[in-house]
């Protein structure tokens, strides 16, 4: 079946304009992927690691080095006409348009580089707009707009040419929480409400990948070191679970450390506020359970438990070996 | 190609052509700028040839050049200039990315720009003539209108050639608009018949294709200076509609030649560059 995305060995060097201004630079180094039409997908990785290279190949900006990739079953490199068809893409921080047409006359003028009637258009706009928040600013002049107006601009012009795959590099990039929620929100209820859909999705933020991303492919210096769901990434690092209780004071915690299943045990007792903190590393998750009866039996009443799982940072660092800021 | 491949570019045409339209009405500014100040200019020669007591044809001669000087910035700043611009603003790499022809946004651009300075040469011609009284006297309409469209097409599609090659000179551009501002008001004879330069030197300024077009504006609004032309109207023309086909044809290799380059190196979608 045909892929939303495949990359083959993917390479990309850029070689510096003159030898004596340095060295080649390896952007990319053989870089397998294959995206399903109707993902959510993303690609984590720090500064310079090669997110918005590879973005810029499929979306036919860049010619590979070598290798090959393919966006929506066409080669990019020769059938790149096919591909702009099918295609958008939207950048944080992007300044495009002109600052002396209106939100709505420029999202128009974009929306006719993709040969869509004028009505069929600004229908989409003002849906967008409203979608956004963004509607009581369509006749202002885009030179106007802050920096989290213009990306929800920015944002709306890359779908309201309703492409098959959009290709969205760090979209929320400086925004504040409440017009990143809003692009997230957009961007989960457009893949998830049309057939075929796909999204490709580079971002800096842990959790934002998280939330929204089907897959993830975690890439440093220009190579994927790991690709799968959150959760299955989560994995990686998920050797042991950890369980907090705080409980009311207990004076028997022997029988605690012995359980089957647990492999380390801590508590602390705070007696001026009349609890025991209790800390329990598993090496089996059931066991928590047998934990809970004992505890319940000695006399004792549970006030929290907390159990902490591996985050995407976890994995990163593990597989990147350091974090991204 | 097909009809809607077609309709998809004329679609890009007009919507790259909406801004520099819509900017004639928000950015008053222009009429100052563009048609004040260069009226200065031309009353600076009108009254030179005046107190030379020269022939009154050769004020109507600077009012035209005047007219003809706001094509040829805003082919210079405008469109050859523009796609670097362009690249500097993120709006390069939106319009490659789209399924349109790039000659399209060129010409979209090209014609936004024609319109909007035609209504500036007319009304430098109309406050030129309202100061100097000059007595535009119109022989052949319809060569006049032939004249205007060959000279804009050849001209503007040289603006388009010119545009995929600034962006190989990158910050150069700049530069490259200075230099060739005030030596083609010399060497096209902006403000003089440009058969004074000799033969050869207009020949060679013909590349310009501004330089037919006055000299065939000037046969056509002053009949009595037939003295003063290069070439016969009509050959002026046929050589203008040569220079059309070859500055579109030059235009599309060069921004196909620019675009692959591009892809290559990578350096049209990196700002500062």
């Amino acid at each position: 079946m045909e892929l939303a995305v495949e990359t083959k060995s993917l390479t990309r060097v850029f070689e510096p304009k003159k030898k004596k201004e340095g060295k080649s630079v390896v952007a990319l180094d053989s870089v397998d992927l294959r995206i399903e039409h109707g993902e959510l997908f993303g690609l984590l990785g720090p500064n310079g690691a090669g997110k918005t290279t590879l973005l810029k190949i499929l979306s036919t900006l860049l010619l590979p080095t070598s290798g090959k990739a393919y966006v929506a079953g066409f080669d990019v490199e020769n059938e790149f006409h096919e591909v702009r068809r099918r295609i958008n893409m939207v950048s944080g921080g992007e300044i495009s348009g002109y600052g002396l047409l209106t939100v709505k006359e420029n999202l128009w003028m974009f929306s006719q580089f993709y040969g869509i009637k004028t009505k069929v258009a600004l229908e989409r706009i003002d849906q967008l707009l409203e979608l956004f928040n963004l509607e009581e600013k369509k006749n202002e002049k885009v030179r106007t707009l802050s920096t989290g107006q213009r990306q929800k601009m920015n944002v709306i012009r890359g779908f309201v040419t309703d492409p098959e795959i959009i290709f969205l590099d760090e979209p929320t990039l400086g925004l504040d929480v409440n017009a990143s929620k809003v692009i997230r929100d957009y961007i989960v209820d457009w893949v998830s409400n049309g057939k075929n859909r796909t999204v490709l999705l580079t971002t800096h933020y842990m959790a934002e990948a998280d939330q929204l991303c089907d897959r993830i492919a975690i890439i440093d210096n220009g190579k994927i070191l790991a690709c799968d769901t959150p959760d299955n990434l989560k994995r990686i690092v998920k050797t042991n679970t950890t369980f907090a209780l705080d409980v009311t004071m207990l004076e028997n915690k022997d029988a605690l450390g012995v359980i089957q299943g647990v492999d380390k045990f801590m508590f602390s007792d705070d007696a001026e506020k009349g609890f025991t903190r209790l800390k329990f590393v598993l090496t089996d998750e059931s066991a928590v359970s047998d934990i809970v009866s004992e505890i319940v039996k000695s006399g004792s009443k549970i006030l929290s438990l907390k159990k902490t799982e591996p985050t995407l940072e976890d994995v990163f660092i593990k597989m990147v070996g350091k974090g991204l800021d | 190609m097909n009809g809607t491949w077609l309709m998809m570019n004329l679609r890009a045409v007009r919507g790259r052509a909406y801004p520099r339209l819509i900017g004639l009405t928000r950015e008053p500014s222009w009429m100052f700028f563009e048609i004040a100040l260069p009226l200065l200019t031309v009353s600076a020669y009108a009254y030179i040839y005046k107190f030379m007591a020269a022939k009154p044809e050769f004020v109507g001669y600077v009012i035209l050049g005047g007219a003809m000087t706001a094509f040829w910035l805003n082919v210079l700043w405008a469109m050859a200039s523009q796609l670097y611009w362009e690249k500097e603003t993120g709006n390069l790499s939106l319009f490659l990315v789209a399924p349109i022809s790039r000659m399209s946004i060129l010409a979209g651009m090209a014609l936004g720009g024609m319109v909007g300075t035609t209504i500036r040469a007319i009304s430098t011609v109309f406050i030129g003539v309202f100061a100097f009284s000059v007595v535009f006297s119109l022989t052949d309409p319809v060569a006049l209108v032939i004249v205007f469209f060959v000279t804009l097409v050849a001209l503007y599609g040289m603006g388009m050639m010119f545009a995929s090659l600034y962006l190989l000179f990158g910050r150069e551009a700049y530069h490259l608009s200075n230099l060739l501002t005030e030596p083609v008001y010399l060497a096209s004879g902006f403000y003089f018949p440009v058969r004074y330069l000799g033969f050869w030197t207009a020949a060679g300024a013909s590349i310009i294709p501004i330089t037919l077009g006055l000299d065939a504006l000037r046969q056509i609004f002053f009949p009595s200076g037939a003295q003063d032309a290069f070439l016969p109207i009509w050959t002026e023309i046929f050589v203008l509609a040569i220079l059309s086909v070859a500055f579109l044809i030059l235009s599309k290799f060069s921004l196909d030649f620019m675009e692959r380059l591009g892809r290559t190196t990578g350096r049209l979608t990196l700002r500062w560059q």
